[in-house]
């Protein structure tokens, strides 16, 4: 069963990737995008956590709940929006259970990846964060690392897609050859499962 | 004469630009001519005078005009697009009656105000905007 401290170590954990590849989401953003991803991303997580501290969520919900609207509120970019419908939703499906169960949150997800593809009107394949998210998602049922696994390969494989969504998609053609930005984060904040479970 | 205590549609002005969204909200009410013009607020940029989009600026933004006749959010692009939807997807970040308008964003703000200002209710502002997109310039 996974408990609110499990929850709270994801979003630190996820926190901690953050800060660590924040120059490297920043610098797959400039030939692509306006170079402000990492930074965007690193003063959001920063919040979250600050805010984690501060209030203290009781349950698994809560946590994510909290952690969306402190994203929406603080990142700026469009990656505050989409990663905050994305944990706000998910939040909202657990509900306000104490404990959930790892297929619950495999659900939960999912449905906040239906969220964010509602919000950013994203598919698969439009090279965004939606294509290492989907795959993780697919492969949550299996374990943890699967999915972190699968985010990982997904953020690698949007390199030969050209962008159909966003600011890279004004780029045409000229977007091939570069590694998705949101995809990357992505999959830092699905492999934070792994770390927050301790495996 | 005017009713003075006419409830009135307002309008916010969502930029990745403080400047942009101060410069179309003083367009638009300029051309909505003398009288009473309906509340408009800018919420452009970050709180730090940076570019992007502030979901604070937003809601501060919304309080600012919402007179109880509705409000109508128009933006630029990307993320003041979609964190105006997520903060309405939320239920209490935005006042009751807050919506955002699919428009063009210098004309539509135009075309809002002046609806608005004639005291049109939010339907009708809404149209008003979205039929921005159909004035064709060639």
């Amino acid at each position: 069963m996974l408990d609110v401290d499990f929850f709270r170590r994801w979003m630190t954990a996820t926190a901690v990737s953050v800060d660590r590849e924040a120059q490297r989401l920043t610098d797959l953003d400039s030939p692509i995008g306006d170079a402000d991803h990492g930074s965007n991303l690193q003063r959001g997580f920063n919040s979250v956590r600050a805010a984690l501290e501060k209030e203290a969520p009781a349950t698994p919900g809560a946590v994510l709940v909290l952690a969306g609207r402190q994203l929406i509120s603080t990142v700026g970019g469009a990656s505050g929006p989409l990663y905050g419908s994305l944990l706000r939703k998910t939040g909202k499906e657990l509900g306000d259970a104490a404990e959930v169960t790892e297929e619950q949150l495999a659900l939960a997800l999912r449905a906040g990846v239906d969220a964010v593809m509602a919000l950013g009107g994203a598919s698969p394949g439009d090279k965004t964060m939606i294509d290492a998210l989907v795959p993780a998602v697919d492969a949550l049922s299996e374990s943890f690392a699967a999915a972190k696994a699968a985010a990982d390969e997904g953020a690698v494989a949007t390199t030969p897609l050209q962008a159909r969504k966003g600011r890279a998609s004004y780029l045409g053609e000229r977007s091939i050859g570069h590694q998705d930005p949101g995809a990357t984060s992505s999959a830092l904040l699905i492999g934070a499962l792994v770390e927050a479970a301790g495996e | 004469m005017s009713d003075t205590t006419e409830k009135l549609v307002g309008i916010v002005l969502v930029s990745h630009s403080a400047a942009v969204a101060a410069s179309v909200a003083e367009l638009a009410k300029g051309l909505a001519g003398g009288g009473t013009t309906a509340p408009v607020a800018p919420a452009g940029g970050t709180p730090d005078g940076g570019l992007g989009t502030s979901a604070e600026l937003i809601a501060a933004a919304a309080a600012a005009v919402d007179q109880g006749a509705g409000i109508a959010v128009l933006t630029d692009l990307g993320s003041a697009v979609l964190t105006v939807k997520a903060l309405l997807a939320e239920g209490d970040e935005l006042p009751d009656g807050a919506r955002l308008v699919d428009a063009p964003f210098v004309e539509g703000a135009v075309a809002a105000v002046v609806t608005a200002s004639a005291g049109a209710d939010l339907d009708a502002v809404e149209a008003a905007a979205a039929e921005a997109y159909s004035y064709r310039k060639t």
